[in-house]
């Protein structure tokens, strides 16, 4: 029933989540850290800027990065200036624009877990001789590992089901951006509704195992 | 003194709150830190943790400058225990890998204090495979304890260990508190609000108030200032260092010797050779200028008077009296004082109705 353009699709968006959800742990933990132990005035700007993809709409993001990603925007005169070429429409491309996509999705979960955490683990650990990034990989790891997981979990989905940003940034060129929301955009408009079905029935009871693993995991746990 | 070895100076306004002390304290003993809610005592704690900074303070301890200036030792570089009030174990780790926890960061050329020590002194070989989650709040605290020792500190702080517990855990903690006490060699700051705590362990007394130091000295003395009253719990009194020497099995009493002479008090059962501490309060202590027969007071003690002044009430006087090598307080009204004519260097006979055995 899948088609082998369905299947490049899948595979691209697979690949796209899981690099852009790796980026974002790696990039989100820091700002979140800042965010949730900062007393600069600087921390509610950041946080709403972080936030801004909440609330944006998609074709918003992607028309900005297109022009700063751009021949003569400035992230792209220093990507040329770096021998990369130009970002847009190409997977990495997708991935730059997934990560501030997807950036509330991570960080706030994990700023969440680094707030509820406190002061005190950290004060404890430094009388017990552990430096500051000591203390990060042994006290503040552990302790936010549901953080974290929710944080994955949810960078990861958001990322699979974007569509307005993949569209602005990516276009539509098989096996290098179209993912599977384009995929299924493209059926809609070729009228072949059997493979629309197809991969619109499998996002659909992919988001909802999603969702079921992160309320079963953290019953309590409150909305992004 | 000699071995004051510790001198901390700090500063701070904050909003609602400013702390201004500087203070002398003794390398060795206990130091409690004693003062109501909101004195300041918790807060000159941390600051000589390094967990609040007072830009502009200053701290050496024996020797080393961990706070002057643009300087400032960061907390994981001091060689310091600190218990929290809440023992703030990592819920993540046993009780075993939190004591492990500070122990491995720390050289093991500087291990002085053997885990295993640690974990008999409070108690807990039991507890070891278990998560904090499943402790009690006195086991917890008694990990926390231990957890600070293990790191072989050359200084021990201690924030209310016991103040988040209640009677009944407070009582179970205690006697750990007072063998840390005998058996270890370096000094340990306790802050603490509750007289009791203080009158069983502090060798040396700071009290604060209002981000003040009001006095700070060896405990009995300090105790025994009349210019500064200071009350622990209800009533003004002492605090006396003895050893328990005699015991009457037909009364049920106990004669304990203190620098100055000898108590006859009920038998709380301490042995023989015991080191205990006697509270004397100022109100059981009266003066005579005779030694009375034919009364039901059994201790009656020859003294100096060393010092009058004003108590709390107009009517009532306090008055410092010296017993051999130990001060006493006794508070009387002014009219009886008038009335036996009470003058410094005056000696009689000094009436001592109740003393309480502690510790």
């Amino acid at each position: 029933m899948l088609s082998p353009g369905d299947l490049s699709a899948i595979r691209l968006t697979l690949e796209l989540a899981t690099v852009t959800t790796a980026l974002l742990l790696l990039i989100g933990t820091p700002i979140a850290w800042w965010l949730a132990r900062s007393r600069s005035w600087l921390k509610a700007p950041i946080g709403a800027l972080v936030a801004l993809p909440l609330v944006l709409p998609p074709t918003v993001i992607g028309f900005y990065l297109l022009i700063a990603l751009g021949p003569n925007g400035p992230v792209g005169q220093l990507t040329q200036a770096l021998g990369l070429g130009l970002l847009p429409f190409t997977f990495w491309g997708l991935v730059v624009a997934s990560v501030l996509y997807s950036m509330p999705f991570v960080v706030q979960p994990l700023q969440n877990a680094f707030e509820a955490i406190g002061e005190r683990p950290l004060e404890a650990a430094a009388t017990l001789r552990a430096s500051p990034l000591d203390c990060f990989f042994t006290v503040v790891l552990p302790l936010a590992r549901p953080g974290y997981l929710t944080a994955a979990i949810l960078g990861f989905a958001h990322t699979v089901g974007e569509f307005g940003v993949v569209l602005m940034i990516g276009g539509n060129i098989p096996d290098e951006t179209r993912v599977v929301s384009v995929q299924i955009y493209d059926h809609v408009e070729a009228l072949e509704y059997t493979q629309a079905h197809g991969l619109s029935a499998g996002m659909l009871a992919f988001s909802f195992v999603v969702l079921l693993a992160l309320y079963a995991f953290n019953p309590n746990r409150k909305r992004p | 003194m000699t071995d004051k070895r510790i001198h901390a100076r700090f500063r701070l306004d904050w909003p609602g709150f400013a702390l201004d002390v500087a203070l002398d304290l003794p390398g060795r003993g206990v130091t409690a830190l004693f003062g109501q809610s909101g004195s300041g005592k918790t807060t000159l704690l941390r600051c000589i943790a390094g967990l609040e900074r007072a830009p502009g303070g200053q701290l050496d301890f024996d020797g080393e400058v961990w706070q002057d200036g643009g300087r400032f030792v960061p907390t994981h570089r001091r060689p310091l225990g600190y218990v929290f009030q809440e023992a703030s174990l990592f819920p993540h780790l046993t009780v075993r890998r939190n004591l492990e926890y500070g122990r491995k960061r720390v050289p093991a050329g500087e291990r002085r204090v053997p885990l295993d020590q640690a974990i008999d002194l409070l108690g807990i070989g039991h507890l070891l495979e278990r998560r904090p989650g499943r402790l009690s709040g006195g086991e917890r605290q008694r990990v926390g304890i231990a957890r600070a020792l293990a790191v072989s500190p050359r200084i021990l702080l201690m924030d209310e260990p016991l103040a988040a517990l209640d009677l009944k855990r407070k009582q179970e903690i205690l006697p750990y508190l007072e063998r840390l006490h005998e058996e270890l060699a370096i000094p340990v700051l306790y802050v603490t609000h509750a007289p009791d705590e203080v009158a069983h362990l502090a060798d040396h007394l700071v009290v604060l108030e209002a981000g003040r130091a009001l006095a700070s000295g060896p405990l009995t003395e300090t105790l025994a200032r009349i210019d500064l009253p200071i009350r622990l719990g209800e009533d003004a009194g002492v605090v006396l260092d003895a050893v328990v020497v005699e015991r009457d099995a037909e009364w049920n009493l106990a004669c304990v010797e203190f620098a100055g002479g000898r108590f006859w008090t009920r038998d709380s059962g301490a042995e023989l050779g015991r080191h205990v501490r006697v509270r004397v309060l100022a109100r059981d202590v009266s003066l005579a200028l005779a030694p009375h027969t034919g009364t039901s007071i059994q201790n009656i003690l020859p003294g100096t008077v060393a010092e009058i002044g004003d108590d709390s009430h107009p009517a009532l006087a306090l008055v410092r009296l010296q017993v051999g090598a130990s001060p006493l307080l006794a508070r009387l009204t002014k009219r009886s004082a008038a009335s036996l004519g009470l003058q410094p260097g005056m000696q009689l006979w000094v009436q001592v109705k109740a003393v309480a055995l502690i510790g």
